[in-house]
């Protein structure tokens, strides 16, 4: 398979993880293993980033994985850059994964903090993954402020509903010149086999994992899963279609 | 304000509609996936009762969904018992004869340290009586001062202020405010609240508003069961929050259900809720409202606490002292209520391990403050 690169970093996995929501920090390290990530998300909030110790970023850190630093909890530009200084600091990474939600609610995405904020940080030489809508328009706007990748979602945050968003992703998929890695709502291995069959680049999965009765076995379903979706996106699937081709071609007396 | 959106709730009209719902009412409620007001008092009525494990089933998935796996533990502070309300039945009542107390800074700081030996905390309640002329906005500022260096979230549990106190206390590092309106009943009020600002129905119902609009980021809320009529007081909490996320739409949500504990008040309850009763206020709670925050104080007992943690609870106080200086100063003066469960952090952390639930300490970061952000020189 193909390498997937962002930030001039290559990853073999196409599948990243969130690691909130877990029921213990040793069981979201199990589930992290076995998913064969090389790209986790960590929340500020949760770690205590004046604390070489803190038991949750005992469990995330690993030789070949890349931390991705996200700011939620940050509610407009100037918070979330704010944050993203520190996180570069404290975490030694240029990633940085955008998320600017000022409702706490639906964890939706504010659209226009976040190009403000991407303008700002890509200037100041940080790898940004923006958290965002699925909208196609603020993609290459993205892409012009000079945003590492995309991260549409799927559907809410945490809601498991799949692929809601289908054919504005196939917009973005189609049109995009940085990786698109569909983020949020992914609920079920099969979601993710299909966003990677449309041509997503990678795609992030926490709650599934995460409040899966088995842990560590679905994040295997979804690594499994992410590499079948983009093992057959290569290969090149076959055109769908409601009938079957003609086995008397129409146009044979065309020489 | 809420004091206006109230006035078209009859308070004896939803008592009625409570006491009338049907079996049919029910499943109704429990066929939808976002649930009205007079879903939520389906749920909450007796006619619920024979729906309580399949409640109880729906609330677990539904947190474990928004929440995950995880509790997220917390710790009160009082600061002063010094107030100049009289509650009837609160142990700090000004008329009752006991010693008051209000700490210093240097004090304050030793308690911040005291707690900090007791678990890794991250998440502390600053709790005070209602005297603002010895312990007013200036206090509970600088008391917010002291603390901000020992703990990541600071909130405060005190008298309503105004909008522009609110906002002064943000930028002192203030993150939540917890306020229990106690009940809704506006005529009944005033016999529970004879004396003191507290006497002040509107002011205080309508302090969610000057809240809001001064973007405190987590607002809490409670009636205090034992007062009325506890499911027509839910109900119009559950207004009341439904009216305050479609307002303040940037702001983190909680509700407490505090059941009235014995004080030096003396005051019996008028009203009790069995741990059946609190258990389907919780899981009804939860269904109407997926991301509110659900939290146990250790007013509930430990097997109580222990069996909702993993059913709609979604933070927990843990080795909590009820009066000011308890940690360290004073250890031994009057509490404001009596403690049920006295279960040490650690030991309340290792039990939650135990279900399967991740004691969370820290879930918020100070460099999402007000004052940090606008403080920062990066931005242009």
């Amino acid at each position: 398979m193909e390498k997937l690169i962002i930030g001039g970093r290559e990853f073999s996995s196409r599948l990243f993880l969130g690691t909130g929501k877990f029921r213990s920090n040793a069981e979201m390290e199990q589930a992290v293993l076995a998913s064969e990530t090389e790209m986790v998300t960590v929340a500020m909030k949760r770690i205590d980033m004046a604390n070489r110790n803190d038991d949750m970023l005992r469990h995330i850190t690993h030789e070949g994985i890349q931390l991705l630093p996200n700011t939620s909890g940050a509610r407009d530009a100037r918070e979330a850059v704010f944050a993203a200084q520190l996180a570069r600091e404290a975490f030694g990474t240029e990633f940085i994964k955008l998320e600017i939600h000022p409702d706490p609610r639906y964890l939706l995405p504010d659209p226009v903090e976040t190009l403000k904020a991407t303008e700002e940080l890509a200037r100041l030489g940080f790898v940004v993954l923006p958290y965002i809508q699925a909208d196609p328009v603020l993609c290459k706007r993205l892409e012009e402020a000079g945003t590492a990748a995309v991260m549409p979602l799927a559907a809410p945050i945490g809601s498991n509903k799949g692929l809601v968003t289908r054919d504005l992703l196939r917009i973005i998929i189609a049109q995009s010149n940085v990786p698109v890695v569909v983020d949020a709502g992914l609920g079920a291995p099969s979601h993710a086999a299909e966003a990677m069959e449309m041509g997503a680049d990678a795609v992030l999965v926490n709650t599934a994992i995460a409040v899966a009765g088995d842990s560590v076995r679905m994040a295997h379903a979804f690594a499994a899963a992410t590499r079948a979706g983009r093992e057959a996106f290569e290969a090149g699937l076959g055109a769908v279609s409601d009938c079957a081709d003609a086995s008397s071609p129409l146009t044979s007396f065309l020489l | 304000m809420f004091s206006d959106e109230l006035k078209k709730y009859s308070w004896a009209d939803t008592t009625a509609q409570i006491a009338a719902m049907t079996d049919a009412d029910v499943r109704r409620a429990l066929a939808r996936t976002v649930l009205t007001d007079r879903d939520f008092m389906a749920l909450i009525s007796p006619a619920a009762e024979p729906y309580l494990e399949f409640m109880a089933r729906r609330s677990r998935a539904i947190t474990e969904q928004r929440f995950g796996k995880v509790v997220s533990m917390y710790i009160p502070m009082y600061i002063t018992n010094s107030c100049t309300n009289s509650c009837v039945y609160c142990g700090f009542n000004r008329h009752n004869r006991l010693d008051r107390v209000v700490l210093t800074p240097e004090q304050i700081e030793r308690e911040c340290k005291a707690i900090k030996q007791l678990g890794p905390f991250e998440n502390l309640l600053l709790v005070t009586g209602e005297n603002p002329r010895i312990a007013g906005v200036e206090y509970i500022e600088q008391a917010l001062k002291v603390c901000r260096p020992y703990f990541s979230n600071l909130s405060i549990e005190v008298m309503p202020l105004s909008a522009d106190d609110y906002r002064r206390l943000t930028r002192a590092g203030l993150n939540g405010v917890t306020c229990f309106q106690e009940t809704y009943n506006r005529e009944r009020y005033k016999i529970y609240h004879p004396a003191g600002m507290k006497s002040k129905f509107e002011w205080r119902c309508d302090g969610f508003d000057r809240m809001g609009m001064a973007g405190v980021h987590k607002i809490g809320m409670g009636v205090l069961i034992g007062l009325e009529d506890w499911r027509t007081d839910v109900t119009m909490m559950a207004r009341h929050l439904a009216y305050m996320r479609k307002k303040y739409w940037k702001t983190r949500y909680a509700v407490n259900f505090p059941r009235m504990r014995p004080s030096e008040s003396g005051f019996q309850p008028n009203v009790v809720m069995s741990d059946r009763e609190l258990a389907q206020l919780t899981f009804a709670f939860r269904l109407f409202d997926h991301d509110v925050d659900i939290s146990y104080s250790t007013r509930e007992d430990h097997r109580l606490r222990n069996n909702m943690a993993t059913l709609g609870v979604t933070s927990m106080s843990a080795g909590s002292k009820t009066d000011p200086g308890g940690y360290a100063v004073y250890p031994s003066s009057l509490e404001q209520f009596a403690v049920s469960d006295r279960t040490s952090p650690c030991e309340v952390a290792a039990d939650l391990r135990a279900l399967g639930r991740e004691p969370v300490w820290k879930d918020w970061d100070a460099v999402f403050d007000e004052n940090s952000a606008r403080a920062a020189v990066y931005c242009s």
